[in-house]
């Protein structure tokens, strides 16, 4: 599910009681049972040990089971209304076994020990079915076992443990500020992610993990009775691998330069549902843009989702390899670039990093769905390609000796595969203020929020839009815009980054349901920029009648 | 757990709703099971079996409504789910848009959604299939992406006002990309269908293999407003966008292209080309879909757009008594009624056109106008003179599916098809569309 079937699920467009029939969400539960631990380690350990050896004396080479009890919580409203509460679970397990040089993969809500050997016994038949149909046998890159090991997000307040009357409070407050301020409509959702996943493999390794993540967000609609136009502003939040402190605001992380109050780690949901009822009537009123060439200076909390369409997935090496062609796409980062050690992807100020290990990040975890131990490493350097993401089946491929740490699986019941870690631009070197940038702007848009988003299947052409566009002349914010979306080729775009702020100016945005794979699942995860200037992009003026 | 019978499915349910003592309790089982085969590379990729069953049970006291599930069907079980939903209900808040659950329906005839034979397949038919596949890249000398699932599954439902439904499904989804050596040239091919006798994966392939060999030449041509003909696989995630939206509810609240300055909608004028009709029906032996919805509301062949003239929208129970009109379920199967002519005579017909196989990662930009961006891909071809006479590199749009459907040229034969953004199957025609905006070019194959 991706981001846009999310909105459309939980109510930003329609009505919210559709959650508990998707099934990626897991079934409804009671809030207690949201709090009660779930099965214990040792238990896990022993359902796992059923299944490895019955793996390994029915002909497996290799395997892997993943016990998952995936939960989480939606609070939905509309203006004065709660619309929904829902809390989910669902718990299984998953096993992925190599036999033949094949892989093999079955899943089951079934825990006890005869549905386990069940479901072991069917994924070696599978596998072992489908290795005629194999080219060569999967190679997997060597992987010590950890023994039991665990990991736990560090989270300050555990959002589960807030009652729920505290949540639905804050959304209402949220709404009723909207309205005060001259919103028509408003929708606010706050949704909560706890993944409790167990993992063990025929390498030794048994990994007890505990992942939180939160996002609260809330779309505010203004209508011009007159014309019947209507303008949306959605929230300035970004989704965190935090607890509800995420949700408990301290001047300290405002940015308040800005001609709205932007968000470093913590967020003030009251206060930007006030400012964006402001905002959806300036909407009304903005200019409509003419298209040309612009100096785009884009905040991170829009600059994210270009980085995870343009730089994010085209350095995924499954679609490079060619994984994904028939559904996500490949890559126009194919080897050849990267072993010429000379493509410039992007200008010097272009420095690109994979992070798995990033605090409050949502990609951030202790070990990756493969028993694999989490790191940071290099994806653009100074501008130049010089590394790739990838999983323990592939690696070999660009001659690691150890995977790259980025399998992950949305459920017990999907097959993990390879996704991306957090992929940050990182901020410029020497200080360099947002006031100082605009300044040095000509003729500029300055873009804050994400809205629009669409990339070609090699991720060369892109097209997207904001929440918030400002005009820049001669140095000076001078009035706000409409009807913006600029398009441009990836290599020639980040060609084009000539300034990129200092890092006190560095943020996460990100995503809860980043969609890839057949059948599709969700990932989420984190991307951290500070403001950055793109020099003569092409802007466009999506203005229609019909 | 198999697929529970009808005769199961009810006494199961009426069991559990024995345990109920809230004013009003509904009861949803479902469950299924799914497997698949992806591949990549000439070779299977990632290849798996799932099941699941879920049992739902709502209390209602009041406008209070609490829910809870299981997935164990013991009599302990049953009684735990109907107790936990009723103390949810007590702690809730009250839902002012919480409408009562519906007595007994009728339905018509159940449609025929579930096929024995996409149910039963084996690990060794769904290897069978894909080796076809393989077989066509392999003499091609191409490079095949692709997926096959099949799935079945059950739906019931029963409340305590004597409502009960219940209805079993199958689907089986393939869907295959065909790449030259050089990455060159592309070419796609996809297919859905309850019953998998209809399911050729070979003939599919060799589709998918002749675009692929035909678009490894591609010309860049100017981007700018073209003639083109958009195949179903590739106007569905248009046209989806549109059916999908006609909503009253947002209508109304003038936050929906159906909105109209004083809180007036579209509904019953005009919208696009006369010659446009789209309707569900789940009846249709092409594509049925079941009689009743996920509340218990039967499913009935609905006009939606009649001669171009929005016919119906869609109201929510609870928005159709605020509104004093009857609730309409949103479209479950959308049918699209075409013309005569096959794919291969619209092209013959065109002087000068684009022929598109695929859009892909359509998103929103304007919910105002309904305009829509994205791109083509995986064999877009120009016509020149009735022939395809070059294969051209892809665009990317800006298109709103209200103003294609007012530039329409000629609808060619409805076929099924499946949405590769959604998944959703509708029977659609291609369409030959005027002036449709290719905003600019991509180097994408």
């Amino acid at each position: 599910m991706n981001r846009k079937q999310f909105l459309y699920l939980t109510g930003m467009g329609f009505g919210g009681a559709m959650l508990s029939q998707v099934p990626v969400l897991g079934s409804p539960i009671s809030p207690e049972a949201m709090l009660q631990g779930g099965v214990d380690v040792a238990t896990k350990k022993r359902m796992a040990d059923v299944v490895l050896n019955a793996a390994r004396s029915k002909g497996a080479t290799y395997t892997d089971v993943r016990i998952g009890r995936y939960l989480n919580q939606y609070v939905v409203t509309r203006e004065n209304k709660v619309q929904n509460v829902v809390n989910t679970e669902s718990y299984g397990m998953g096993i992925r076994v190599i036999a033949n040089g094949c892989w093999g993969f079955a899943a089951t809500d079934k825990l006890d020990n005869d549905s386990i050997a069940k479901a072991t016994v069917q994924a070696v038949a599978i596998a072992k079915e489908n290795a005629r149909l194999q080219s060569e046998p999967v190679h997997l890159l060597p992987q010590k076992g950890y023994g039991e090991v665990s990991w736990k997000a560090p989270i300050e307040r555990n959002a589960f443990e807030v009652p729920i009357k505290e949540k639905v409070d804050l959304l209402l407050s949220v709404n009723d500020a909207a309205m005060k301020g001259g919103a028509n409509y408003v929708n606010s959702i706050m949704f909560l992610v706890n993944e409790q996943k167990y993992f063990a493999s025929s390498d030794g390794s048994y990994i007890d993990q505990d992942v939180h993540r939160i996002w609260p967000v809330f779309g505010v609609t203004k209508i011009d009775a007159k014309t019947g136009k209507f303008q949306t502003r959605q929230s300035l939040s970004s989704p965190r691998g935090m607890g509800y402190e995420y949700l408990m605001p301290r001047e300290s992380d405002k940015i308040k330069t800005a001609p709205t109050t932007l968000y470093r780690d913590r967020y003030d949901m009251l206060e930007d549902a006030k400012l964006a009822a402001v905002q959806a009537e300036q909407k009304l009123k903005a200019k409509s843009v003419e298209a040309g060439k612009y100096d785009l200076i884009l905040d991170p909390s829009h600059l994210w989702l270009t980085i995870h369409e343009s730089v994010g997935h085209p350095s995924e090496l499954d679609r490079v390899l060619g994984y994904e062609a028939n559904f996500a796409g490949t890559s126009f980062l194919t080897l050849d670039k990267w072993e010429s050690k000379n493509f410039k992807f992007g200008s010097d100020k272009v420095n690109i990093v994979a992070d798995k290990l990033q605090k409050g990040s949502l990609g951030a975890v202790g070990y990756d769905d493969e028993g694999v131990a989490t790191k940071q490493w290099d994806i653009i350097k100074d501008g130049v390609l010089v590394n790739y993401q990838s999983i323990r089946d592939q690696g070999h491929i660009i001659g690691l000796e150890e995977s790259q740490g980025c399998c992950y699986a949305d459920s017990w019941s999907s097959v993990q595969f390879q996704r991306m870690p957090n992929i940050s631009l990182q901020p410029g070197k020497t200080p360099l203020s947002v006031q100082e940038i605009i300044k040095n702007t000509e003729k500029g848009i300055y873009i804050i929020g994400d809205s629009s988003f669409s990339i070609d299947q090699q991720r060369y052409n892109f097209q997207f839009s904001g929440q918030l566009y400002y005009e820049v002349k001669n140095g000076q914010i001078v009035g706000m815009l409409n009807d913006v979306a600029y398009q441009s080729n990836t290599q020639e775009f980040w060609n084009s980054c000539t300034a990129v702020a200092d890092k006190s100016d560095y943020r996460l945005g990100g995503s809860f349901f980043d969609g890839k794979g057949q059948p599709q699942q969700v990932s989420a995860v984190s991307h951290g920029s500070a403001t950055a200037k793109f020099n003569g992009v092409n802007v466009i003026n999506t203005a229609r009648k019909i | 757990m198999s697929i529970l019978t009808e005769e199961q499915a009810r006494a199961l349910l009426k069991k559990a709703l024995s345990y109920s003592k809230a004013e009003q309790c509904e009861i949803n089982l479902n469950g299924g099971d799914s497997s698949n085969i992806r591949y990549a590379r000439n070779s299977v990729s990632t290849s798996g079996a799932i099941s699941r069953n879920s049992l739902v049970v709502s209390s209602a006291f009041g406008k209070k409504v609490g829910t809870a599930t299981i997935n164990e069907f013991d009599d302990a079980s049953l009684e735990k789910v109907v107790r936990r939903s009723e103390e949810l209900a007590q702690l809730a808040p009250e839902n002012p848009e919480f409408m009562p659950f519906l007595g007994p329906q009728t339905y018509d005839a159940p449609s025929p959604t579930y096929v024995a034979a996409t149910a039963n397949l084996t690990p060794k038919q769904r290897a069978d299939m894909v080796q076809q596949s393989l077989q066509v890249a392999k003499d091609n000398k191409l490079t095949a992406a692709g997926f096959l699932e099949n799935s079945t599954g059950y739906a019931a439902m029963m409340n305590s006002k004597g409502l009960f439904a219940y209805n079993t499904t199958t689907d089986v989804n393939f869907s295959v990309t065909l790449r030259t050596e050089d990455g060159k040239g592309s070419g796609y091919a996809t297919k859905a269908y309850n019953d998998v006798s209809k399911m050729d994966t070979l003939a599919f392939s060799k589709i998918a293999a002749q675009k692929a060999s035909g678009s490894a030449t591609a010309k860049a041509l100017e981007p700018g407003k073209y003639t083109v003909i958009l195949e179903p696989a590739a106007g569905i995630v248009l046209l989806e966008q549109l059916y999908g939206s006609l909503d009253a509810r947002s209508a109304d609240e003038g936050r929906s292209f159906l909105s109209k300055p004083g809180g007036k909608t579209r509904l019953g004028e005009k919208l696009v080309d006369e010659r446009v009709n789209i309707y569900s029906d789940p009846a249709n032996p092409e594509l049925p879909t079941s009689v009743w919805n996920g509340d218990g509301q039967p499913q009935k062949k609905v006009s939606w757009i009649e001669k171009g003239v929005v016919k119906n929208l869609s109201y929510s129970r609870y928005w159709a008594e605020k509104k004093g009109v009857k609730p309409l379920p949103g479209a479950d199967g959308i049918i699209m009624e075409g013309g005569t002519k096959t794919l291969a005579e619209l092209i013959k017909g065109t002087e000068k056109g684009i022929l598109v196989t695929r859009l892909w990662y359509i998103r929103a930009v304007d919910p105002q106008t309904l305009l829509y961006t994205g791109l083509t891909r995986d064999g877009t071809f120009y016509i020149e003179n009735g022939q395809i006479k070059f294969p051209v590199k892809n665009f990317r749009f800006n298109e709103s599916p209200v103003i294609m459907l007012n530039n329409l040229e000629e609808l060619g034969k409805s076929e099924r098809t499946v949405s590769g953004e959604s998944g959703s199957n509708a029977l659609i025609p291609p369409m030959k569309i005027r002036d449709f905006t290719f905003s600019s070019l991509s180097d994408a194959v």
